[in-house]
């Protein structure tokens, strides 16, 4: 069948040998700067390759730029949308720097939270002692900077009720958390004393299991997840810049969302 | 700004391809390590953080430069469907070349558009994606926030298709290339062509 594109009268096929090497130098010069065009716009991402220390520092200097931006564009009064506790996913997902078979548990019995830096009453707390304090629910979705996401429910001590307890100065810029799995996360003060802050008991209105961070995990709505450290064994309230184990590999250390 | 933007747009797209690898939307479709830019998440993510201020403020620029010169007006309308039609049939017959780069003929026209509502696009997705909490009320515009991840992915598969043609197109007809190099056709003086058109 004849193509619907083609003319009822064939062209006069003189006229293109007539001009035959005219089209074919105008294509090769074409595609010559054309492939200069993109060779070098290839070369510039190219340079990432080798990752020359150079291109990271500048990399890393507008990470922290960024950095300062976020904690422009943080509104300490805006709350994260909140979810009905049907939606909660249970258990949640696992997520660490290692596969979920290798947790180890914490002995909940023996546990205790230190606190060092500018805190009043540096005394550690129980489990008990925590669950003393006045509790409150949130079911907010986790965000992770993967991409992937849940909605997770979780209930505990909001991190500003007990730093307010402990007598921090909350005028310092840092709150850093270590762990039991040495997973070192510090957030800005304004993200410590947000209403969705949490120092997290329970998961769905259970103690939380082993891999979720038992007995205590920090839980923040406006943060990545990188930034919600488990299985808590200190925290410290700093003026000194205190890093984290993602951040120290090269993510963004302010994460918020 | 054209050279900024492609510049850009290849940080953008390879970055964000080291980005979508780390959890994929399409299961089974990764980029690989060839294409992407960043040799992993956290340094695709950098890349791409950093990219978007480049992004944006060259984007930002355009669009006040094509809205307040009326370039846009200008240039991208009227769209009539016959010159569509007959555009598409031309370049089918492989007749491709622009008689007068200042002029664009429809299915430029439409591309255009496209790819420009596709960046607009791909800010406010990206923005919700980077700010789903602070920036709730986009993310609920855009139907939740891994919704307005698939739309920045969507987003980018417009673009690489448009840069795709439009590569294509300009190799094929190569006077473009000096115009986009040099930063416009050379225009005749106002008194040989008897009007003045200034782009």
């Amino acid at each position: 069948m004849k193509s619907l594109f083609r003319p009822d009268d064939a062209p006069d096929g003189s006229a293109l040998d007539l001009h035959r090497p005219l089209i074919r130098s105008l294509e090769r010069r074409g595609l010559l700067r054309g492939g200069i065009t993109l060779g070098s716009l290839v070369m510039l991402t190219g340079c990432d390759v080798k990752r020359p220390e150079a291109v990271q520092q500048a990399l890393l200097a507008i990470s922290r730029l960024n950095d300062k931006v976020q904690a422009l564009l943080f509104d300490p009064n805006k709350l994260a949308p909140t979810y009905p506790a049907s939606m909660i996913l249970r258990p949640p997902k696992f997520n660490a720097y290692y596969d979920v078979v290798d947790v180890k548990p914490v002995n909940g019995a023996t546990w205790r939270l230190e606190l060092s830096g500018l805190i009043q009453d540096k005394r550690p707390w129980t489990v008990e002692d925590l669950q003393g304090l006045p509790q409150s629910s949130m079911v907010i979705k986790h965000i992770c900077v993967e991409g992937w996401s849940y909605i997770g429910g979780w209930t505990g001590v909001t991190l500003r009720t007990f730093l307010e307890r402990v007598g921090a100065d909350l005028k310092a810029p840092y709150v850093a958390f270590n762990t039991a799995d040495n997973y070192p996360s510090s957030i800005d003060m304004a993200t410590a004393l947000h209403p969705q802050t949490m120092l997290a008991l329970q998961y769905g209105g259970q103690t939380l299991a082993d891999p979720f961070g038992f007995p205590l995990r920090l839980r923040t709505a406006t943060k990545l997840g990188y930034k919600n450290p488990k299985w808590l064994t200190s925290i410290e309230v700093t003026n000194t810049y205190p890093g984290g184990f993602w951040e120290k590999k090269g993510f963004p250390w302010f994460a918020g969302i | 700004m054209h050279w900024i933007n492609a510049a850009v747009m290849m940080v953008m797209i390879t970055s964000g391809w080291g980005i979508y690898d780390d959890d994929v939307i399409i299961h089974g479709l990764y980029f690989g390590g060839f294409f992407r830019l960043g040799d992993w998440a956290a340094w695709s993510l950098n890349w791409h953080l950093a990219g978007m201020w480049f992004f944006g403020i060259n984007g930002l620029i355009y669009l006040i430069y094509g809205l307040a010169t009326g370039r846009f007006l200008e240039r991208l309308l009227p769209i009539r469907p016959k010159e569509l039609v007959q555009t598409v049939a031309e370049t089918l017959h492989f007749k491709i070349a622009h008689e007068d780069l200042t002029v664009y003929n429809a299915v430029q026209k439409v591309l255009y558009i496209i790819v420009i509502l596709a960046c607009i696009s791909q800010a406010l997705t990206g923005l919700s994606i980077w700010k789903p909490v602070q920036f709730s009320g986009l993310v609920t515009l855009f139907g939740g926030f891994q919704t307005a991840r698939v739309i920045h992915f969507a987003g980018m598969v417009v673009i690489v298709g448009f840069v795709v043609v439009h590569v294509l197109l300009a190799l094929l007809v190569p006077k473009t290339m000096w115009a986009m190099l040099a930063g416009g056709p050379r225009l005749k003086p106002a008194r040989e062509v008897g009007v003045a058109r200034r782009s």
